[in-house]
């Protein structure tokens, strides 16, 4: 079997999942399903599913909707019903998607809520996301998860403890109201059994790149390898077996010494390794991909694709204790960590992926990653004492996309990295 | 009253913080604590022999020149004020540095205070967001605690509960006299100006709490005695400004421009728990706890849940007989921009006017805001006298 076909094989298997998915949304209404929106960092997904419920991510439409050339009419909607410009875009996406008849990226229509889930990870924004949707969708229930930051670079017990007792008599009460289904712990481990699974598979996929040439991209491939369990499907069997499959395609072409594969095709030659920090620009994702491609570099790690769990610290769920896991697992999330976390997180993948450079793509819209992203840099080049670079863009809003700046500054910032390889090879 | 204003006013904006490190040098084993807009329950600090030292940003008094280096262009201007402070040593003898939970800026500031290695603790303080005494407020003690061991380990000091009930004491006496000012200038407000109350209740961030309650009897009563002359101007509520400060000259220029800011956000964590806390009981921290989470006022950064914070903002209105709403929000401030859909539908539903304009702490130029609010005033005053004439 070509790599080719093998490769084709995952990314068969994830567009029927998020197919089948959104086939699901679109006919809750008859098939009586309820329905719950929440957000990727700290999704408990586990416990909609427990619920037999079915999960909406304004973040991940927000997304879709910036890769279907949508975002721009969407934003400019939002800012004329009073959004401010200066705020999260993603907001002023789902809130232009809902006044545009709130049709998904497969061109169905998504359900309203019957559920706002406001898992509170990592991001403030979130509640003031919500707390619109609320107004937007009034007489819909909302059930607040608050999750306490790692402000010291520890989770206490009474952080878990916090969590929990919010899990128990906050969100569970209120999921089997909505859902009519009594909650069944035992359903819950069966469930969580999977995500340990899938969690395992992640770390190993993403380790890959520790080889040379990787044989994957961790930044623009990998926002579309950590789809499925950004979109719900944390604990089914159909991501054990995605991921699977997954890493059984990419162990193959670690095996033939291949480079990744981009829309552009194979990456012949693997120039520089970097570590990039922050969101990747969804208007012009392709583009912004091919910029990378032109000058041989791959991402062999980054921390965006992190977002919906830390995985490489050691942490899985246990099945065996379900709520706390719950709660710890959403502690976990990259943008729930200290700025001290993050960058001693980075420094290892940049050490442990044999990274020639670290780069931040700043986004505009998002206080949660950009706030101290210059920091990081400074720290991690006193540190590491390797190349440093930034570049700005946005998620969603493509005003804020720069073809020309962002090719000016990568240029500088990769003849830095030759340079310095030449120094070292001396 | 004029020389009581110039105190105050120096006190307020003096970055220096010379009358809190003075505090600290006259005895030992005192504390300096800084903690960032908006609340934070002083009292704790206070019963552990510390001082809670407001840190408000920079200002227009502080140029920046390494906080740009620290921040992208489009986060707002508080932190880089911040950060600009604390690497020329203007907290110096600072031991510690309080971050509350009101937003991501201000959580990552914590981390970058930390990374810098700055004062003996740094903590960022997690308000919670559920508001079940036996859930966030558990956690919420534990949050409180965990400052209390800090400065424990500082001075040596343990904690005592009738201490902390002394303290919630003299905090009580605060807030009601801080109240009676901002009454007396709601019924009044041709008796002394917004800026001057602005910064007569912003020296009480940077100064021992009693020297502050002296100065608020002071005004309280030369305001009892005060005159003064109403002017035809329209009376205003000002919702945004709750974390980076507004310049006093652009407090200022709304009332130059014919608008009395009768209610505002400014300094909201100096008003933040409506009423007083329980002073005599056997669990003050608990009591500290209970009008946290049932007694707060309505903010950007606190989740309003069963309470909707457009009606909060509503009765505020009515009983501050406003005539109308100047939204003033620092220039990529989330919390504060993201609920202005919210808080502007509301005023649509209920004919009540509004304008709104960004700022940042260090702006310069308010021509176009004076002529914004000026233009505002005269249309509400137009339109009463239209009405009035019907
Ligand atoms: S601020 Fe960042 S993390 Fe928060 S919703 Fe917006 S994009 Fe997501
Ligand atoms: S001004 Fe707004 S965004 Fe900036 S630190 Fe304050 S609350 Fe956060």
């Amino acid at each position: 079997m070509s790599s080719n076909v093998s490769k084709e094989k995952s990314m068969v298997i994830q567009k029927e999942m998020i197919a089948n998915h959104f086939k699901a949304l679109s006919t809750a209404k008859e098939s009586g399903k309820k329905v719950v929106y929440t957000f990727v960092p700290g999704n408990i997904s586990e416990l909609i599913l427990a619920f037999d419920m079915l999960p909406v991510y304004p973040e991940i439409n927000a997304l879709q909707s910036g890769m279907r050339k949508k975002s721009d009419g969407f934003i400019q909607d939002a800012e004329q019903i009073g959004h401010s410009e200066d705020v999260c875009t993603y907001v002023k996406c789902d809130i232009g998607m809902l006044l545009n008849g709130n049709i998904g990226p497969t061109g169905e229509k998504i359900p309203p809520p019957d559920l706002l889930l406001l898992s509170y990870t990592g991001c403030f924004t979130f509640m003031k996301w919500f707390e619109n949707l609320k107004r937007l969708y009034p007489g819909v229930p909302v059930a607040m998860l608050h999750t306490p930051y790692q402000e010291d670079g520890q989770i206490k017990p009474e952080m878990t403890q916090y969590m929990v007792k919010q899990l128990k008599e906050e969100v569970i009460p209120k999921m089997e109201q909505v859902s009519g289904v009594k909650y069944d712990e035992e359903k819950l481990k069966g469930i969580l059994r999977n995500s340990s699974k899938v969690e395992d598979a992640i770390l190993r996929i993403f380790s890959t790149t520790k080889n040379t040439p990787s044989p994957i991209d961790a930044y623009f491939a990998g926002v579309y390898y950590i789809g499925p369990i950004n979109s719900g499907f944390r604990g089914t069997p159909e991501a054990v077996n995605y991921y699977e499959e997954l890493y059984s395609e990419i162990m193959e072409r670690v095996r033939l010494g291949l480079g990744p594969i981009t829309p552009e095709g194979e990456m012949e030659k693997e120039r520089f390794r970097l570590v990039v920090e922050g969101p990747p620009n969804w208007t012009n994702f392709r583009e912004f991909w091919k910029l990378f491609y032109d000058f041989g570099a791959v991402i062999v790690a980054s921390s965006y694709t992190k977002v919906g769990g830390v995985y490489d610290l050691g942490f899985r769920v246990d099945p065996e204790k379900p709520l706390d896991s719950l709660a710890d697992y959403c502690m976990n999330c990259y943008t729930n960590l200290n700025l001290e976390q993050r960058i001693d997180l980075l420094e290892q993948c940049i050490v442990d992926y044999k990274a020639d450079g670290f780069l931040v793509n700043s986004i505009k819209s998002c206080n949660s990653f950009s706030a101290g992203q210059l920091m990081i840099m400074k720290e991690l080049e006193r540190r590491l004492e390797i190349p440093v670079g930034l570049i700005e863009s946005d998620l969603v809003d493509p005003r804020y996309f720069s073809y020309s700046n962002i090719k000016n500054r990568l240029e500088s910032f990769f003849q830095m990295l030759d340079q310095r390889k030449t120094i070292l090879s001396h | 009253m004029d020389q009581l204003i110039k105190k105050c006013e120096n006190l307020a904006f003096d970055l220096n913080f010379t009358r809190a490190k003075q505090w600290k040098s006259e005895a030992d084993g005192r504390v300096l604590v800084g903690y960032m807009p908006i609340y934070f329950p002083r009292e704790i600090v206070h019963s552990m022999n510390g001082l809670a030292v407001g840190i408000l940003g920079g200002g227009d008094k502080k140029q920046i020149i390494r906080g740009d280096a620290y921040y992208q262009s489009y986060i707002c201007n508080m932190p880089r004020g911040i950060i600009e402070l604390v690497l020329d040593g203007h907290f110096d003898g600072f031991e510690g540095f309080l971050f509350p939970s009101i937003c991501d800026v201000i959580r990552n500031l914590s981390g970058m205070f930390r990374v810098l290695g700055k004062g003996t603790f740094v903590k960022y303080m997690d308000f919670p967001q559920n508001f079940q005494n036996h859930i966030g407020g558990e956690f919420y003690k534990t949050e409180m605690m965990e400052i209390v061991e800090h400065i424990s380990k500082i001075n040596g000091l343990e904690f005592s509960p009738e201490r902390l009930n002394d303290s919630i004491r003299v905090y009580n006496k605060n807030r009601v006299l801080t109240n009676t000012v901002y009454g007396l200038r709601k019924a009044a407000p041709w008796k002394i100006t917004a800026a001057d109350m602005y910064a007569i209740i912003r020296a009480g961030y940077v100064i021992p709490v009693e020297e502050h309650n002296a100065i608020l009897e002071e005004v309280i009563r030369l305001l009892n005695e005060a005159e003064g002359e109403p002017m035809d101007k329209i009376r205003v509520l000002v919702i945004g400004a709750f974390c980076e400060q507004p310049p006093l000259a652009l407090i200022r220029t709304i009332e130059q421009a014919g608008c009395y800011i009768v209610e505002d956000d400014f300094l909201l964590g100096s008003k933040w728990i409506q009423g007083e806390v329980d002073e005599g009981t056997d669990d003050p921290i608990g009591a500290i706890v209970d009008a946290y989470l049932h007694r707060s006022t309505f903010s950007s950064t606190v989740y309003d849940v069963d309470d909707p914070k457009e009606f909060r903002m509503l009765k505020l209105y009515e009983e501050s007989e406003a005539d109308g709403v100047i939204f003033a929000a620092p220039s990529f401030c989330d919390p504060a921009l993201l609920d202005h859909p919210i808080l502007q539908s509301a005023c649509d539903n209920n004919d009540i006017r509004y304008i709104s304009f960004l700022f940042s702490e260090n702006t310069g130029q308010f021509k176009v805001i004076k002529e914004q609010a000026g233009t505002f005033s005269d249309s509400i005053k137009l339109w009463d006298g239209e009405m009035a004439g019907i």
